[in-house]
């Protein structure tokens, strides 16, 4: 389709990203090729896939629970462990499924992390010393419990990850919104982000054509000022057109009998291989309490 | 105002203003039931204000709009009961159907309208298989919107307004930006709904569209007025008025070297004497 924006947008990508510009325009479509990428995979004949979301959901919400709780490295490890031949029973591809998790989780998790491995916040043997004066006093290691406490924190957070990424990549958005009803979410709450879903993609389209739609018209370099212009200006833009969209749509809404109150058919069909697998996870993560007590 | 159901609608001088600026001016207009109606007029002329004073979604400051001889105002649309059985009877279809399909999925979108209108539950997936099968797109029912082409888009949108199997269609620039396969689909489509004794609106500047929809033209003037009422042929012949109302316009082109004009108006193919 090579007149489709998105075709261009993906032809961009393999031009040098120069500047702010390029690159904004290449998050935008990475973006969105991400997101039809891990439909791609919710829509696979795997394991995870074949449960019904809510089995998936109170599943991973106790194993979340069994995560938090354990006070065992081993305990916690296992729990991880376990997720990596699931993953690939799920037909998740693995190289995707690690990196998603352990390429940014250190980067936000390990710098929160990194204080506690040192001597003043966590005091006790050290492992590693790092400085050691007399006069003046100046004292600094990596200690034994700020190791602990540090791989606690990473293991923990990977784990939990882990779960989640697991639980969204194999479950479509729209089944899983509909799952978050055996949580007692107002279903205001369900209609409200199915349609906050629906609509960033509108949005998001929207934006990658007005970048494009500016690309196209530019030669050269552009002075940042100038760039800084036209986003504040395109910011604007799409702010009105999204406030016009929310109108048109209640509108729509309305006319097709809206009054405020939202309903949503059940489409979800639960079946004995549902309660096996539930049972599976409850038991796993009641285990995972009781060992890493 | 005749209380019967004989007329769909019976729009009595209406003015309709967006912040001040004039959308509609002093509009009176009678639809009976059974008719096929194509309100024509350029862009901004206020067609698409109409269909949606028509569906009870926006109300004039001035004059008066009944639906099957009832009074459409604010307050009687409070009455649950009401608005329900006009929303029942009326079906809009918005010329955009990202604004139309808001569910997070096919099935969602052609269940939402008999679901929210309080039909029971069994009646409700009847009627959406039911639609959707008669619109061939069964096997997008667990799409999500922005998976679809804009031609199934359009389907969807369709199928969302037929599972309430309304008596009248309002239908706002139905063809605009659809293929030529999708677009002969949705005249036939409309054609069935026609031999089904349904009334249809249908707001459009396809001037191409307007003889196979429809058996009574109004067309709209760029002062949101109407200018006329009448039947397709003798109003698209009318090429003064195509003008004015800006819905065709003189068209400049060469032939061997000598320049031609003539107005463009693609349903007639005109023939060239040099």
């Amino acid at each position: 389709m090579p007149s489709s924006p998105f075709y261009w947008s993906i032809k961009l990508r393999h031009k040098s990203a120069r500047g702010f510009f390029e690159k904004t325009l290449n998050d935008i479509t990475g973006a969105l090729e991400q997101t039809l990428f891990a439909e791609e995979i919710a829509r696979r004949d795997g394991l995870l896939q074949s449960l019904d979301p809510r089995a998936k959901l109170v599943g991973a919400l106790a194993l979340l629970i069994a995560i938090s709780a354990s006070r065992n490295l081993i305990v916690i490890l296992a729990l991880y462990a376990l997720t990596l031949p699931v993953a690939y029973a799920s037909r998740v591809p693995m190289g995707f499924y690690l990196k998603r998790v352990w390429v940014f989780m250190p980067l936000f998790t390990g710098v929160v992390a990194l204080p506690a491995l040192f001597s003043p916040f966590s005091p006790g043997a050290p492992v590693v010393t790092l400085i050691d004066l007399a006069s003046p006093r100046v004292y600094l290691a990596i200690t034994e419990p700020g190791v602990i406490t540090a791989a606690f924190l990473l293991l923990r957070v990977g784990a939990s990850v882990s779960m989640a990424v697991l639980l969204v990549l194999t479950t479509r958005w729209t089944t899983l919104l509909k799952a978050l009803r055996v949580l007692r979410v107002p279903q205001a709450f369900v209609l409200i982000l199915g349609m906050t879903y629906r609509y960033i993609y509108v949005l998001l389209h929207a934006v990658n054509n007005m970048f494009l739609a500016r690309q196209s018209r530019v030669v050269g370099r552009v002075a940042s000022a100038d760039h800084r212009r036209w986003l504040a200006a395109s910011m604007g833009a799409l702010f009105a057109k999204s406030y016009a969209l929310s109108d048109d749509v209640y509108l729509a809404m309305q006319s097709r009998g809206f009054r405020g109150e939202a309903q949503v058919m059940e489409t979800l069909t639960w079946r004995a291989v549902d309660w096996v697998w539930l049972a599976v996870f409850v038991a796993v993560a009641a285990m995972a309490i009781i060992l890493g007590h | 105002m005749v209380k019967n159901d004989t007329y769909a609608f019976q729009v009595e001088q209406i003015t309709y203003k967006y912040n001040n600026q004039i959308a509609l001016k002093d509009i009176s207009l009678t639809v009976r039931a059974g008719e096929r109606i194509a309100i024509l007029g350029a862009n901004g002329s206020g067609k698409s204000t109409l269909l949606k004073i028509l569906d009870a979604l926006y109300f004039p400051q001035s004059g008066k709009v009944c639906a099957f001889g009832e009074a459409l105002t604010e307050a009687a649309l409070q009455d649950e009961a009401r608005a329900f059985a006009l929303r029942r009877r009326v079906g809009l279809v918005f010329q955009d159907p990202d604004v139309q399909l808001f569910s997070p999925t096919v099935w969602d979108e052609v269940t939402f309208a008999p679901l929210h209108l309080g039909l029971p539950k069994t009646e409700v997936i009847e009627r959406a298989e039911w639609a959707m099968d008669l619109l061939n797109i069964t096997k997008l029912r667990d799409r999500a919107p922005h998976r679809l082409s804009g031609g199934e888009k359009k389907k969807v949108a369709l199928a969302s307004v037929l599972s309430l199997r309304p008596d009248v269609w309002l239908l706002d620039e139905p063809t605009a930006s659809l293929d030529p396969r999708s677009q002969s689909r949705l005249l036939d489509f409309i054609g069935e709904l026609s031999k089904e004794g349904k009334t249809i609106i249908t707001a459009t500047h396809d001037l191409d569209i307007v003889e196979e929809i429809a058996d009574r033209v109004v067309m709209f003037c760029e002062e949101h007025e109407i200018t006329s009422d009448g039947a397709p042929r003798e109003l698209l012949a009318d090429y003064d008025r195509l003008i004015e109302c800006n819905l065709i316009h003189e068209h400049r082109h060469k032939h061997d070297g000598a320049e031609h004009a003539h107005h463009h108006l693609h349903p007639v193919a005109h023939e060239h004497q040099h």
